[in-house]
């Protein structure tokens, strides 16, 4: 079994951190990793910077801009993340822009990945339909999961269909924004966590976008497995470099 | 085979909706729509009169005939620098800012490069009323100050692109955020034949006024509908686009596209993208564009800021692809050049992008009696800064 879904069937609230690899320093990522391991975060998302990333606020942004210019790459992931498995347990998702991966070579990419041991991918700007049509197959058998997004905006017809082609979880993008905009959740979009969680999807949700802190943590797992930080976590690492990411964790859930 | 979009916005290999989720409501609320909207009669008796009225059309079909003895060839002018706003863009604004108000939107975006498709677009804002947000590299604020001013005077806020490297594809970025932002109320109107599926089309259509013209005026001096080339400077390709748009399908016309070359397409500043670009993505669409090994967009370079797109339109790429266009690059020298000699051949002052497809003659020979169509698509006022330093005038 995938080790998101195994991850899935733990009982409690399901902490995520997204960072974008490459930074603050090129060689950060395998050691961000395994601290975020040893500090209770259930699973991981890893950012394969872009030089263009649509769906992102200029935290992300500036983060990938500078993890790029200091000379990360698509290689030099794979082969910082080159044995990860001997010291890090948890799922591991990279989420990345399309373009990067086309340029890679979608089939070679997911290869890498299952050697690697990645557990799924998000790319925002691949469409379902896209997904479905050319590459379902060539996920399928290097065991990988993608990860689909649903918004405020999303009919319920959709939400629909993109349960029944996901199998893990659903990325469930808390408000109509890019990542990092917002703090806290009004009535309107906590009346959206539970117009989905009503829905009853054979998938469960992780929320993400607009989460910063315990309170919205909080808020957003009340109807939902999970929730994902990235903004928040990229801004604590710039501030306080990659030493102090135990108290980020521990500020989120306490132990 | 046709070089029209396809119902799903592919032309051949390219085109179609690589856009995030959060965008899919936005986008598929104007794919679901925009072609029944653009067929209502009402529709089309505004649009037209709009572009009558104000825009001032038909443009006109000039033949250049100092221009035309000096290559010996016939050449025609197509006068879209006579538009209101001094080019083309304004099609498309008129077009897209009644699609908006159909659509029951009262916000506008946009993001433009040298300015020109800001203020077109604030143009039409201020003549509908409507709220109009500019988004504008920090890098083309400082050096298209006119343009700037002339947005604020036309009421729309012009926001600085801080990101990336803060040129009209970082504007672009931002303007789409924007949209992913506000989701209801905003309307997105972009510049050119780029974007998600419907927009190259969408965009296409409304420029294709520009070769529906010339056909009733070619008729009208030539006796006949078609020319043998129609040539058209590129960048994003909304003015070619329109320029080629009835001809796409008509073996018998010869299509011309001009990129610009910058310093030379080997010199490492070039916005050349059919030469130098590999299929990707960008901006929510599959087409040719300039990247590195790894997938990153690179920042392309012309003295001709309406060419310095790092991408192409999908129908171009396709056209660049299925050999049906013939594509040819002019150095900044040679584009600078043939726009002073047009100036003094012809006393039309063009645009820097538009001296790009002036620029073909010098090495590309065409038959005496071959009739040449060119695309003037702006008139050169906003690159008088640019032609001074150039020549020292």
């Amino acid at each position: 079994m995938n080790r998101i879904n195994k991850k899935l069937q733990e009982e409690q609230k399901l902490l995520s951190i997204y960072f974008t690899a490459g930074y603050p320093e090129t060689e950060d990522t395998v050691s961000i990793l395994q601290e975020l391991e040893k500090n209770g975060v259930d699973f991981i998302e890893i950012g394969l910077p872009f030089s263009d990333p649509l769906a992102d606020g200029p935290t992300i942004q500036e983060s990938s801009t500078k993890a790029l210019k200091s000379g990360m790459t698509t290689n030099k992931l794979f082969e910082q993340l080159k044995g990860i498995r001997d010291s890090v347990e948890i799922p591991l998702i990279i989420m990345g822009y399309f373009n990067p991966i086309l340029q890679y070579g979608v089939e070679k990419f997911c290869k890498k990945c299952a050697e690697t041991g990645i557990d799924g991918l998000i790319i925002p700007d691949l469409p379902v339909d896209v997904y479905n049509e050319q590459y379902m197959q060539i996920f399928e058998e290097n065991g990988l999961q993608n990860i689909f997004l649903i918004t405020p905006q999303t009919s319920e017809e959709r939400i629909r269909f993109i349960d029944s082609v996901s199998n893990g979880f659903i990325y469930m993008v808390s408000s109509a924004s890019v990542t990092g905009s917002t703090s806290g959740f009004g009535d309107e979009t906590k009346k959206y966590f539970k117009r989905v969680n009503d829905m009853q999807l054979k998938n469960p949700q992780v929320v993400g976008f607009g989460i910063s802190d315990a309170e919205s943590f909080q808020q957003a797992t009340q109807y939902a497995k999970g929730a994902i930080i990235g903004s928040a976590f990229i801004k604590h690492l710039n501030k306080n470099g990659k030493n102090k990411i135990a108290d980020f964790v521990k500020s989120i859930r306490p132990v | 085979m046709s070089y029209q979009a396809n119902e799903k916005g592919y032309y051949g290999d390219f085109g179609g909706a690589f856009i995030p989720e959060m965008l899919y409501p936005n986008v598929e609320e104007l794919r679901s729509q925009y072609l029944d909207i653009m067929k209502e009669e009402s529709f089309q008796k505004e649009f037209k009169d709009l572009l009558r009225d104000y825009v001032g059309r038909p443009t006109p079909l000039y033949y250049a005939k100092r221009f035309s003895e000096k290559y010996g060839t016939k050449i025609y002018l197509k006068r879209e620098d006579l538009c209101h706003t001094g080019a083309h863009k304004v099609n498309n604004t008129v077009g897209q800012i009644l699609m908006a108000k159909r659509l029951g939107k009262d916000r506008i975006i946009a993001e433009t490069g040298a300015g020109q498709h800001g203020v077109a677009t604030a143009t039409v804002c201020a003549l509908m009323g409507i709220e109009c947000i500019v988004y504008m590299g920090e890098v083309d604020i400082e050096r298209q100050a006119p343009n700037v001013a002339r947005m604020k005077m036309l009421g729309a806020t012009v926001v600085p692109a801080k990101s990336g490297s803060r040129t009209l594809k970082d504007a672009t970025n931002e303007a789409i955020r924007d949209w992913i932002n506000n989701p209801l109320n905003t309307h997105y109107i972009i510049g050119s034949v780029v974007g998600p599926h419907p927009y190259p089309d969408m965009v296409a259509r409304f420029q294709a006024v520009i070769s529906e013209e010339i056909k009733v005026q070619l008729k009208e001096k030539e006796g006949r509908e078609n020319p043998d080339y129609v040539v058209a400077c590129v960048g994003g390709g909304s003015n070619a686009a329109g320029a080629y748009f009835h001809y796409l399908d008509n073996p018998e016309v010869g299509i011309i596209a001009v990129e610009a070359a910058g310093k030379g397409i080997q010199s490492g500043e070039s916005a050349a993208t059919s030469a130098l670009g590999k299929e990707g993505i960008i901006h929510g669409s599959k087409t040719l564009l300039m990247q590195t090994d790894d997938g990153q967009i690179t920042e392309p370079y012309s003295i001709s800021a309406g060419l310095d797109y790092p991408g192409v339109g999908p129908m171009h790429a396709n056209l660049f692809r299925s050999g049906r266009g013939e594509f040819i690059s002019i150095t900044d020298k040679a584009a600078m050049d043939a726009g002073l000699e047009l100036a003094k051949l012809e006393g039309i002052i063009p645009a820097i992008e538009t001296s790009h497809a002036l620029a073909i003659f010098e090495d590309r020979k065409f038959k005496k009696d071959d009739i040449v169509v060119i695309n003037l698509s702006g008139r050169g006022d906003k690159d008088l800064s640019t032609y001074i330093d150039y020549f020292d005038l």
